[in-house]
């Protein structure tokens, strides 16, 4: 540990634990305001279509003083997006996916509401549906969105180098197609907001569990057509998000916020589990083409990359996401050649947009599965051949950045994952073991139904179903929004006379701990307890918008704003101590353990307590406003070269896995992190970053995925959809090699994502190692490694029929 | 209907529809919104509370079963304003990120010590497989109760 500080590195517990562990903690709905009415959604049971007519005449025979609200009630943008605006509020024109909303039926029984919503009767003429992304760019494919020329959302190309050239000097060629699926963020808490009309013109007040509150404000003020200011987001404690309460929240803020102003009340969405998977976005399913050319001493020279993205039925961040694929997708090699194009494309399935890792699980999965491949090609350990093409400082990016001014400890990062978990040893024993008579998994199929009765030469003894792999996979990851955008955070920090203060950042309390870390860092500077801060209520009428609670920013760009506003109050002390105590100018303090005293004389020194208050005496100024301004990075669209982020961090895992060869269940013995997330701020979240992430990552790797039929989702709650329970991974091990950096709070970096975007990775990894078979198809689940394909219940016929 | 039941060890009598949930019941009637609602369905356990010292899903339950039942939810976990030694270890290992989990996850583990003390790490595993986390990966919330087992 870093014996120069008090604070930050330890671990410490989260200041919003109390409340959390008692009960009294307020979620979005535990909150109620008296007379609020419920919103209850109207769907239509199709894919795509054409709306002709909404008629409501029967609701109004049954119900007369039914409220309804849809889209006619909006007088701002009837449709919202990032980039694109093609996400209607409330549909007019078109369905484009199930989960498409019609109209909001507003009452107090939500359960009358619901039986209310099947008579509105929605005449809609049924259009081809579009749910394979690769036909997406055909000509004769359906259009999603007509406004725009094809179903093409955003296509980015990359160019290094020459990469034909690069291929033909190559000694061997290595070519490979990889798979992800969709899968849900699953957050526990289903979304859920309500909406406050103010007095007189003070405006709305939306209260919601909700990520992106500065995001919520500028759709809803759109939506309203009403200034910034008049819409007021307060953040509810939030039960989860992983980068999916973002546009859901935004629309369904939206939707309260048109039903709130047109009858005078308070209204309340809930979403039941069934309508948060129905109507939220994903994470994108990507097929990814690789082709690698190598040297026989195992340099890579030139790779060449075609990703397809399903975005679904909408754009919302898949211009973002993609972006981040272009960037990352070689890996972090050094590589002289490389062409890659990204598309993300329209289809009517369920719309896709941010998930913790955003754009970099899939690439990953893809890139290091091939490393292995080409790696075991060449008779090189996995960590062997990552050596030879593995960043350096100095190293090159596919984007020709070049990687200096922070550590690029990526082979460190690998080294001790390697030493951790004795690496090379073990997957060169299990690697010998794999040459298995008697068992062609690949050989089984269906088709024969000969081949699927096992004959007593197939009779295999219980204990040698037992496979034993490891497997590892690294990475590199950009810090923070990089090139994608504007990049700045403010905190807020108002220092009380008793020694207390409050603090806020722009940044939002989505689960993971920020405001405990953002308090250890004022803590920190102030040398005082963490205790003493009071952690504000995100609103967005008290702080500046600081861009979104994502990409792993809020440590690095919220950590930063917070130190900037504590060296403001610090330097302001100092001064004033230098007056008051008559000291030199170049005189210097030391701030700990709620005292200050001045450096080489212990004896002058005063509780921060007194100091605050003698300062507040003396007319000084205890409250600060501290910015934190990413530096410039830069990106051309057409060559995707340049400087894409300003820093970057990195990662590596290792999978211990027991495969059963005989029912294709992989179980996960121990999986090790190692991560340079730059300097630990508290070790406590740190840690609970990578446990989540970990276990999410697994479930990505082996479990998850929603499927649909003809556009429609199967897996609509926790029965079908299954997440890593308790007992699905039996260790996970945390590793922190931390990484000298200027940026941020001390080079407090980022986490978050790249905990969750090398597992699945280094599982396929292991069961490759295990099994001697690759699995190019994400999740690897019993059907993918005994059958190499996926069973849907639509794949079994029974009967006659 | 009228039932009378304890909740949190106050006696309780309360008049109520013969369709309505005990999640209801708790949430809506009672206001004690510590017990969450996930899925509906009796999957994520958010909902757990105990009843007659047996983790039920509350969303299961239709409130006219507890009549004459003895109910612990979150809100009773806490000794006036003293944790219970299994909340303080939740703080103390980092058991909570988002907390929405938590109050069922904190009733699953009670429910296990109410019926074994000692429970191996097997066992814990067990009582809280039928909640779900999506945060913490669950390996600080095992280490938060087997230390309570062990009086860490």
């Amino acid at each position: 540990m870093d014996n120069s500080f008090n604070i930050v590195g330890k671990a410490v517990i989260r200041q919003d634990a109390l409340e959390k562990v008692t009960g009294r903690a307020k979620f979005a709905d535990d909150i109620n305001e008296p007379g609020q009415l419920y919103g209850v959604m109207v769907r239509v049971p199709t894919v795509h279509a054409t709306i002709d007519e909404i008629d409501y005449s029967e609701l109004l025979r049954v119900k007369p003083d039914s409220i309804i609200v849809d889209s006619t009630d909006i007088k701002g943008s009837k449709k919202i997006g990032a980039i694109r605006q093609d996400q209607p509020i409330f549909s007019f024109d078109k369905i484009v996916t199930p989960g498409d909303v019609i109209a909001m039926l507003v009452g107090e029984s939500e359960d009358e509401l619901k039986s209310l919503s099947k008579k509105v009767k929605i005449k809609f003429t049924e259009l081809p549906a579009l749910t394979d992304p690769t036909r997406s760019l055909e000509p004769n494919a359906p259009k999603i969105h007509p406004q725009y020329e094809s179903n093409l959302i955003v296509h980015y190309p990359l160019r290094k180098g020459d990469v034909e050239k690069g291929f033909k000097e190559s000694d061997f060629i290595h070519e490979e197609t990889y798979t992800t699926q969709l899968v849900e963020h699953a957050y526990i808490e289903p979304e859920t907001v309500l909406a406050i009309p103010l007095e007189g013109n003070k405006g709305i007040k939306i209260i919601g569990s909700i990520q992106n509150p500065f995001t919520a404000r500028k759709v809803v003020a759109s939506v309203l057509n009403w200034p910034l200011t008049k819409v007021r987001i307060v953040q509810a404690e939030l039960g989860g998000s992983f980068g999916g309460k973002d546009d859901t929240m935004n629309i369904l803020s939206a939707r309260a916020a048109v039903a709130a102003l047109k009858i005078g009340k308070p209204i309340k969405i809930h979403y039941s589990r069934e309508e948060s998977i129905l109507e939220s976005y994903k994470r994108h399913p990507y097929i990814l083409k690789y082709k690698v050319g190598c040297m026989k001493n195992g340099k890579i020279i030139a790779m060449k990359i075609d990703i397809l993205a399903d975005g679904g039925a909408y754009s919302s961040m898949s211009p973002f996401v993609t972006w981040r694929s272009v960037v990352q997708a070689t890996g972090p090699y050094d590589i002289e050649n490389v062409w890659t194009d990204v598309r993300a494309v329209y289809t009517n399935n369920p719309y896709t947009g941010a998930m913790r890792g955003f754009g970099s699980p899939q690439p990953i999965f893809a890139q290091e599965s091939i490393m292995d491949e080409i790696a075991i090609k060449l008779n090189l350990t996995p960590d062997e051949f990552r050596r030879i093409n593995g960043f350096k400082a100095g190293s090159f990016t596919a984007s020709g950045q070049k990687l200096e001014n922070h550590d690029v400890n990526l082979l460190d990062v690998l080294d001790t994952a390697i030493k951790e978990t004795n690496f090379t040893s073990k997957w060169k024993e299990y690697k010998s073991k794999t040459s298995f008579n008697g068992y062609q998994l690949d050989k089984i199929s269906d088709t024969n139904a000969e081949q699927l009765i096992l004959k007593k030469k197939d009779y295999i003894n219980p204990n040698k179903l037992l496979w034993k792999g490891i497997g590892l996979s690294i990475s590199y990851r950009g810090c923070s929004l990089g090139a994608e955008g504007i990049d700045a955070a403010e905190a807020y920090l108002s220092v009380q006379n008793d020694g207390s203060a409050y603090l806020l950042s722009g940044l939002a309390e989505n689960g993971q701990g920020m405001r405990t870390t953002h308090s250890i860092i004022a803590a920190e500077v102030l040398g005082i307890s963490p205790d003493k801060i009071y952690y504000l209520e995100t609103d967005t009428g008290l702080i500046p918008d600081s861009g979104p609670t994502v990409a792993s920013r809020s440590t690095l760009m919220g950590g930063g704003a917070v130190k900037a506003a504590s060296d403001i109050l610090r330097n302001r002390f100092e001064d004033f101590l230098r007056l008051e105590w008559k000291l030199k100018s170049q005189s210097e303090f030391i701030f700990k353990d709620g005292f200050v005293s001045v450096n080489g004389n212990p004896q002058q020194k005063i509780s921060f307590s007194d100091l605050c208050s003698l300062a507040y005496k003396n007319g000084i100024c205890l409250a600060a406003i501290g910015w934190y301004k990413s530096p410039e990075v830069n990106w051309d669209e057409h060559t995707g070269q340049g400087s894409a982020y300003f820093t970057y961090v990195y990662g590596c895992q290792v999978a211990e896995v027991t495969v059963n060869i005989g029912t294709g269940q992989v179980y996960i013995d121990k999986i090790t992190a190692v991560h340079n997330p730059g300097k630990v701020i508290n070790l406590l979240g740190a840690e609970g970053q990578v446990y989540g992430g970990v276990t999410q990552g697994a479930g990505y790797g082996l479990w998850e995925q929603v499927t649909t039929d003809g556009g429609k989702i199967r897996e609509l709650n926790f029965d079908q959809y299954l997440i890593p329970t308790a007992k699905d991974l039996k260790e996970i091990k945390p590793v922190f090699v931390e990484g000298k950096d200027v940026y941020g709070a001390w080079g407090g970096k980022s986490l978050g994502e790249p905990t969750l975007e090398l597992t699945s990775a280094a599982i396929a990894n292991a069961i490759r190692n295990a099994t001697g078979k690759r699995f190019y198809n994400l999740p690897i689940n019993l059907e993918e490694l005994l059958l190499r394909r996926k069973l849907f219940p639509k794949d079994l016929k029974r009967g006659s029929s | 209907m009228i039932i009378n039941f304890k909740i949190n060890g106050k006696e309780t009598l309360i008049n109520l529809t013969k369709n309505k949930r005990l999640i209801d019941l708790l949430r809506d009637d009672l206001k004690l919104t510590g017990t969450k609602e996930g899925c509906s369905i009796g999957e994520c356990g958010a909902c757990t509370v105990i009843v007659n010292g047996k983790a039920v899903n509350s969303c299961l339950v239709l409130a006219q079963q507890v009549d004459e039942c003895d109910v612990i939810t979150v809100e009773g976990l806490a000794e006036g304003n003293k944790l219970s030694e299994l909340q303080q270890n939740f703080l103390k290992y980092g058991a909570i990120q988002c907390g929405f989990c938590t109050p069922g996850m904190l009733m699953s583990a009670y429910a296990l010590f109410l019926e074994n003390p000692t429970p191996s790490r097997e066992e814990i595993e067990t009582a809280i497989e039928g909640n779900l986390c999506r945060c913490t990966g669950y390996k600080p919330i095992i280490q938060a109760i087997t230390s309570t087992v062990s009086g860490e």
